[in-house]
């Protein structure tokens, strides 16, 4: 699938040719980008560093692989698998409730306002995490909120008797979705546009069925997109505490939940134990986000 | 009945009529153009014949079989698209071989097929190659080979050189041509670039709002124009409004001067519209047996081996093109010149 090496010689970059020009002009450029650097520095890598360098210490300084030995144990490796869960669940969800909208707004044929008026609402609600999303959520659908109390009233339906309650698994997929599913909307919205009805038409008139365009045609050109998307989607809710904390406290055994217990310095206090999990994120989300990178950069290509 | 029979075709979106009545009968093997001006429905015929649009009125016969109802992956019609449409994720092997993937012909068969459609467009080079590291005359040539690899009835071209510069319009245009004839496809070609039909097609179609104008071959359409639309849409025919003085001579009466046409195709008097190419003119003082018309030189434009000049009578503007000579010198704007030209170049217009 792709392509051979020697024919991407056509399409290089033409290469950067170094203008003679005076120095000062080129640290002048550099200069725009310092507090960029500065900040990424301070806030990104010396953390990443010192964290990567504490996850082999133990509470003396030496050198251990304790620290990471403990993420594949009991109550941490349950941390990771639910949190895991969580996101994967989300993301998948959340993938297939976007791609649905996406696909019904760019080709589904409604009205034309319907469009701009859900990319606009997306691009809100793919924002709208922490504490005022989970204050959101309790005040619906918590055990005393209005769309659970309008349940019970009016359909005669109480949520919370088949077992559901939003300080759960399901209640945090359910509200992570609020924004995993216009964040896909946002994504995936692009790529469908970029589906040219004249594709669809050569695979007619070339004697294709509807199923032969979907199998040859689109779901290839979707693919990357998609699957780069929903990586993106799980990322986001990997790293995702805020919401989580504010919704269900520490009743939740997530990564993020309990990489925060053991550095705010309660009973739970483990630093050392923290820079393992932290790294043990690190390298989830940096596969993950690693994974979107490369899919979206085979879209681009294609598309040039 | 003919091999492509259109009949009473007419397509309504909405409130607009978009293509009225079109009748068209085309031949196995020939190569006909629709020729017009954007928007009036080349494309909408197009794509009814293909199956994407369905006719609002009218059918559609190929090959003795009536389509108008059919599905388009059941016409076994090629298309080429102006924006080439190749499948992006599938190399140029794979896009040629898509039909006959679909058709289920044994894997040998489509492997030596493609081989062959590889070599007629001359990129067996580029078999693995995606069509994003293809330029767009390439692109183009493969969307050439896809849609003939399985063998169509039919091949339609819409507006297929449009987004090329131009050298390379020029040699992909005789390319079509060429691979045409050698295929003996019947072909329908968009256009709406006058010298593109002139020059490919076996009989031009011209088209104006929906409806067709003239059936012809280049040498007809260009040299006969019935219309006036024809006329003004095909090479730069001058039109000339006139009166008829005298029907039996053919004297009629253009901006307070007379000429005589050799042929007034209807009888009566009233106005004519007349149409003179512009090679036709030249700058000479009156001769017996001639059209001569004076007129005052408005503009003069130098295009190398040509100098095309504008002048008017009253009303009457008229171009003409004189050989540039270096040893004669050009007539001056605000000058007063005799036109000349025979009886036979007038051409009356049908009344529009
Ligand atoms: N799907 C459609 N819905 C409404 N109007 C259309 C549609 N397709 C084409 N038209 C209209 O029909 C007319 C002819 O279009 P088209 O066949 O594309 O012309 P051409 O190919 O000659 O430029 C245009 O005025 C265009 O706006
Ligand atoms: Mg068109």
């Amino acid at each position: 699938m792709p392509p051979s090496p020697q024919s991407g010689a056509e399409t290089t970059l033409p290469s950067v040719t170094a203008v003679p020009g005076p120095r000062l002009a080129i640290r002048l450029d550099w200069l725009g980008i310092v507090p960029f650097m500065l900040f990424a520095l301070l806030f990104l890598l010396l953390p990443t560093a010192f964290l990567m360098v504490g996850a082999f210490q133990d509470a003396q300084g030496h050198f251990t692989l304790a620290k990471l030995g403990l993420l594949l144990q009991g109550n941490v490796l349950d941390a990771y698998l639910i949190s895991l869960e969580v996101s994967a669940a989300s993301a998948i969800v959340g993938a297939i409730a976007g791609f649905a909208l996406a696909w019904a707004v760019v080709h589904g044929g409604l009205p034309a306002w319907i469009r701009p008026s859900l990319l606009t609402f997306s691009g809100v609600a793919a924002n709208f995490a922490g504490v005022p999303l989970a204050f959101a959520f309790l005040c619906t659908l918590g055990r005393t909120g209005l769309v659970t109390l309008l349940l019970q009233h009016y359909a005669g339906i109480d949520p919370y008797s088949t077992g559901f309650t939003l300080l759960s698994f399901h209640g945090l997929v359910l509200t992570y979705l609020y924004f995993q599913i216009p964040l896909m909307v946002l994504i995936v919205t692009p790529a469908l546009e970029g589906l040219r009805k004249e594709w669809r038409e050569a695979s007619d008139s070339l004697g294709g069925t509807a199923l032969h365009y979907w199998i040859h045609v689109a779901l290839p050109v979707l693919a990357p997109s998609v699957l780069g998307a929903s990586l993106l989607l799980f990322a986001n809710a990997f790293g995702a505490v805020a919401t989580a904390y504010a919704l269900t406290g520490s009743s939740l055994n997530i990564v993020t939940i309990l990489l925060y217990a053991q550095i705010r310095g309660d009973v739970l206090h483990d630093p050392n134990l923290g820079y393992a999990l932290a790294l043990g994120m690190i390298v989830i989300t940096s596969l993950s986000s690693a994974g979107y990178l490369w899919l979206s950069a085979r879209t681009q290509r294609r598309r040039s | 009945m003919a091999f492509l029979d259109i009949a009473h075709v007419g397509k309504t979106f909405g409130a607009a009529s978009v293509v009225n009545d079109v009748n068209l009968a085309i031949e196995k093997g020939e190569f006909v153009t629709l020729l017009g001006p954007s928007g009036c429905g080349k494309t909408t015929l197009l794509r009814m014949i293909a199956g994407f649009e369905s006719a609002s009125s009218g059918s559609i016969h190929i090959d003795g079989h009536d389509v108008t109802l059919q599905r388009a992956r059941q016409r076994r019609v090629g298309m080429v698209f102006q924006s080439y449409a190749l499948f992006p994720t599938m190399t140029v092997a794979d896009n040629i071989a898509y039909g006959l993937k679909i058709a289920r012909e044994p894997k040998s068969a489509i492997a030596e097929r493609v081989e062959q459609m590889m070599k007629l467009i001359r990129l067996s080079q580029h078999a693995q190659h995606y069509p994003w590291q293809l330029s767009g005359g390439q692109q183009q040539r493969v969307a050439l080979a896809r849609a003939l690899a399985s063998s169509p009835r039919l091949l339609l071209l819409d507006e297929p050189l449009s987004a090329l510069d131009a050298k390379i319009r020029v040699a992909l245009r005789d390319e079509i041509r060429a691979l045409q004839r050698k295929l003996g496809i019947t072909t329908l070609f968009v256009t709406h670039d006058q010298e593109e039909a002139l020059s490919l097609s076996d009989r031009v179609v011209v088209m104006n709002e929906g409806r067709i104008e003239q059936v012809g071959t280049p040498f007809e359409i260009y040299n006969f124009p019935r219309t006036r639309f024809v006329a003004s849409f095909v090479g730069t025919l001058n039109i000339l409004n006139s009166r008829v003085l005298d029907e039996a001579s053919g004297l009629v009466e253009v901006d307070g001067q007379t000429v005589t046409v050799a042929r007034l195709r209807r009888s009566g008097h009233g106005e004519r519209t007349l149409a003179l190419r512009p090679e036709a003119v030249v700058l000479e003082s009156p001769l017996a047996g001639r059209n001569s018309l004076m007129a005052t030189i408005e503009e003069v434009n130098f295009l190398g081996s040509v100098v095309r000049l504008r002048a008017r009578l009253q009303e009457t503007v008229l171009s003409f093109d004189i050989f540039n000579d270096p040893g004669q010198t050009l007539p001056q704007r605000g000058s007063r010149v005799a036109l000349g030209f025979s009886h036979d170049n007038l051409l009356e217009l049908e009344a529009s």
